[in-house]
């Protein structure tokens, strides 16, 4: 981590440091403010939280929302909630499998996209929904998701 | 200051803005300024509708013409059209799919009129961001009355009323507060459970999205019934519009003193935090909820002691759902008998489900217990899209069970879905029909039961395990005899030995389908064949000679150079190359293309 890094991850710290149940909040502002869990940030806030680095690795990876490595520039999060499952989510996620030469949970090498399964994005009228960045994309189909890519390249 | 002659309201929930609802008010507001009109036109957000499917949706009061489907160039044709000229705007107004009638207001449409709105009263109404608009419906009178009452009044009334904990469990909210009214210990807390795990249903995310103030208030009612001065809310850090809106009331409530010391010149002080869910399913367990919020893993504890005696910080507390403490402020308005008026013998008032699937109107709805499964689907839902037939409806999500289509006049309640195997649930109902497999389904259930199951007791952990291989060996046309009881007993067991609710509901969904659709289960285990003809793995894509005209459409889309042929000729598929993604299926205009039970080749 940089130094303006170093100095934003001890600045969250600070802010929860002595409120009761700080762990999560400084987890997620982390993950927030570095798109994943940096390990040199575990160690600070283990130390600085005083709580034992195994029991900060072990909430780590206990929660989805939390990751250890970097994601993509173009986060896709496919959704496989209920709603979107029984309408063909599994094959908008293949599609992106097949368009990218990822597996779900990967990054492409040049950094620029990742592909996540996620469950419901809240978009069910709309299934399958997509979510990528900010952006949610609906009623989605494989034309579709070489289209979108194509937007994104 | 100029007269506001019109509101527009303008949904502002998840759905909506992700069809892009803020580019369309983008463009109404500059269409507002060209026509010099800005002034006298309102334009604000509101809270999810409930008709999801038909957004970005609007309504422009005070006629309450409802528009659908909106695209930003639509902005100027409703300025000039209809905010200058008066005459609606035709060709954005609802139509019903099957009839094809067309209905400008809202309140006439069938997906409303079918409903009974008391939790979701102010969605579409208000301003979720503006506390003066909650107050002008009467927000935080229901709490300026609780705190002329005494706190066992309050929580008599709610006893009265009959109401049950929305979150899955239903146990009546007005003897939780009982209990940990009575349990000693200082302090005690309030928790709102806006986990909201089921996958697949976005009930809790509306209301904390559309109506805030309604849930905080319900809070305070809480704490003050039960002697907490300190409440929290936990939702899902995935959802940010909601955790937006949220701390936007609480600061509003608290700069109108509504929230913080010496409420409304009475002694009652209370306070509520925000903490966000990172993600696991078990988190909404409310045990695991509390370990969650002390920092830790999301793991439960055995029960008892309960949150009621021993919740967070080893305090009394109690612990509701969203759509439960939006039921409270109308109950202390109106009163128990109100309540209690809606509803069967054992479920008083009304449910929220967001419905979704299979079904035409998907979106979000609020109706009494006692509705049938019937008019949920075709009353309110509008029927199944593409001429299929119902085949079953999900309720509960994970935890829960299917209701198939002999049950469709069955009315809803707590005790009459258990009786058939299912569950209330916290409101996720997803419509089947005819190609959706219940083998696959009850797959993909225990799929995600078992990758959220936190790992701590081996009959969830290893138990749900073994029955998802054996689920996977059925879908893949490897199931053999006995499998079924195989499930069964495991499912039994895994009900029995579990620690929390997780495990101990885990096996629903898997028991409840083959309670209905064993002969699903036995035509993939006995015949390899899949009767929904969805599990790729029983069944080949082929061309209809008769219905191909030679587009190669099916060449173009086949990922895999699969479907072959030479123009204006007939096209087949090579079975050896086809990975069945269904992608010619779906786009082939002739309906050339079939799914036919795969022949395995017998050794
Ligand atoms: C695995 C599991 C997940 C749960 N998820 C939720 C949830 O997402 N939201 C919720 O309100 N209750 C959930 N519950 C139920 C809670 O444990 C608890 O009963 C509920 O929040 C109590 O509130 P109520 O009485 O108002 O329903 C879940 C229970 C289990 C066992
Ligand atoms: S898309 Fe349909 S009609 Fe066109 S060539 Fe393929 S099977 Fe024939
Ligand atoms: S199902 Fe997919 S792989 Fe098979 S022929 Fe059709 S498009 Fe090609
Ligand atoms: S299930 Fe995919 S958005 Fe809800
Ligand atoms: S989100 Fe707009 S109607 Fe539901």
């Amino acid at each position: 981590m940089d130094s303006t890094q170093i100095r934003q991850l001890n600045e969250i710290i600070s802010r929860w440091t002595g409120k009761p149940g700080a762990l999560m909040p400084v987890l997620q502002e982390i993950q927030e403010k570095f798109g994943y869990i940096p390990e040199d940030a575990m160690k600070e806030v283990s130390a600085k939280l005083n709580i034992p680095l195994p029991e900060v690795y072990g909430v780590v990876t206990f929660y989805h929302f939390f990751s250890l490595k970097p994601k993509g520039k173009y986060k896709i999060q496919v959704c496989e909630g209920t709603a979107c499952y029984v309408k063909g989510a599994k094959r908008v996620l293949e599609k992106f499998e097949e368009v990218l030469g990822i597996k779900v949970g990967d990054v492409t090498p040049d950094g620029k996209f990742s592909i996540e399964s996620v469950r419901c994005i809240g978009a069910c009228s709309h299934a399958p929904a997509v979510m990528i960045n900010d952006q949610v994309y609906g009623r989605m189909n494989s034309e579709k998701v070489s289209q979108l890519i194509k937007t994104l390249k | 200051m100029a007269i506001i002659r019109t509101n527009v309201l303008i949904c502002a929930g998840s759905a909506c803005v992700s069809s892009r609802a803020y580019d369309f008010k983008t463009a109404l507001l500059e269409a507002l300024e060209e026509a010099g009109i800005k002034e006298e036109v309102n334009v604000v957000d509101t809270g999810c509708i409930g008709t999801c499917d038909l957004g970005p949706v609007a309504i422009v009061y005070p006629d309450g013409i409802f528009y659908v489907h909106l695209k930003p160039e639509d902005a100027k044709v409703i300025v000039n059209e209809h905010l200058l000229k008066g005459r609606v705007v035709n060709r954005l107004l609802y139509q019903q799919p099957m009839t094809k009638e067309v209905f400008p207001s809202l309140s006439e449409i069938d997906f409303i009129v079918r409903q009974k709105r008391i939790v979701l009263r102010n969605m579409g109404v208000i301003d979720p961001e503006s506390i003066e608009e909650y107050i002008a419906k009467e927000g935080y009178q229901a709490l300026a009355k609780a705190l002329t009452m005494s706190p066992e009044d309050v929580i008599d009334t709610v006893k009265k009323s009959g109401l049950r904990g929305r979150g899955g469990a239903g146990f009546p909210t007005g003897l939780k507060w009982e209990l940990t009214r009575k349990a000693t210990g200082n302090p005690k807390y309030v928790i709102c459970n806006g986990d909201e795990g089921d996958p697949g249903a976005f009930m809790d995310r509306s209301v904390l999205e559309g109506d805030p103030h309604s849930i905080i208030e319900g809070m305070m009612i809480a704490g003050y019934a039960v002697g907490a001065s300190k409440g929290f809310f936990y939702v899902r850090a995935e959802y940010p519009l909601a955790i937006k809106r949220i701390e936007n009331a609480l600061e509003q409530a608290r700069s109108y003193g509504l929230i913080g010391e010496n409420i409304l010149g009475t002694d009652f002080s209370f306070d509520i935090e925000l903490r966000r869910g990172s993600g696991a399913f078990v988190c909404g367990e409310e045990t695991a909820l509390i370990a969650s919020i002390e920092g830790g893993r999301g793991e439960p504890r055995p029960r008892p002691p309960y949150p009621a005696n021993r919740g967070l910080w080893d305090s009394p507390t109690v612990i509701n759902n969203v759509e439960t403490l939006a039921n409270i402020s109308p109950i202390i308005l109106n009163g128990a008998e109100w309540f209690s008026s809606t509803g069967t013998e054992k479920s008083k008032g009304t449910k929220v489900f967001a419905l979704a699937g299979k079904v035409n109107n998907t979106g979000l709805i609020e109706v009494p217990f006692g509705t049938t499964l019937g008019e949920i689907i075709f009353d309110v839902g509008g029927g199944i899209p593409g001429g299929k037939k119902f085949k079953a409806a999900q309720t509960g999500g994970p935890s829960g069970g299917c209701i198939p289509a002999e049950y469709l006049d069955l009315p809803i309640d707590y005790e009459s879905l258990k009786q058939i195997g299912a569950i209330v649930g916290s409101g996720g109902l997803i419509i089947m029909d005819e190609d959706t497999c219940m083998v696959d389904v009850a797959r993909f259930f225990l799929e995600f039961t078992q990758s959220e199951s936190c790992g701590k007791c081996p009959p969830c952990r290893v138990g749900t395990r073994k029955m998802l291989d054996i689920l996977e060996r059925i879908v893949n046309g490897e199931g053999e005899e006995g499998d079924i009881e195989r499930l069964i007993e495991l499912g039994e067991e895994i009900r029995r030995d579990s620690l929390c609710g997780l495990g101990q509901t885990a096996p629903n969904p898997v028991l409840s389908t083959i309670r209905f659709f064993r002969d699903e289960y036995e035509a993939h285990i006995r015949e390899k064949r899949c009767p929904a003809k969805s599990c790729r793995a029983l069944i080949a894509y082929q061309v209809i000679p008769d219905k191909c005209r030679g587009c190669g459409i099916c060449a173009r889309v086949c990922p895999v150079g699969a479907a072959q042929g030479k123009p204006r000729e007939i096209y087949h598929i090579d079975t050896g190359l086809c990975i069945k993604c269904g992608d010619c299926f779906a786009k082939c205009p002739f309906g050339a293309i079939e799914k036919a039970d795969l022949v395995l080749e017998k050794v």
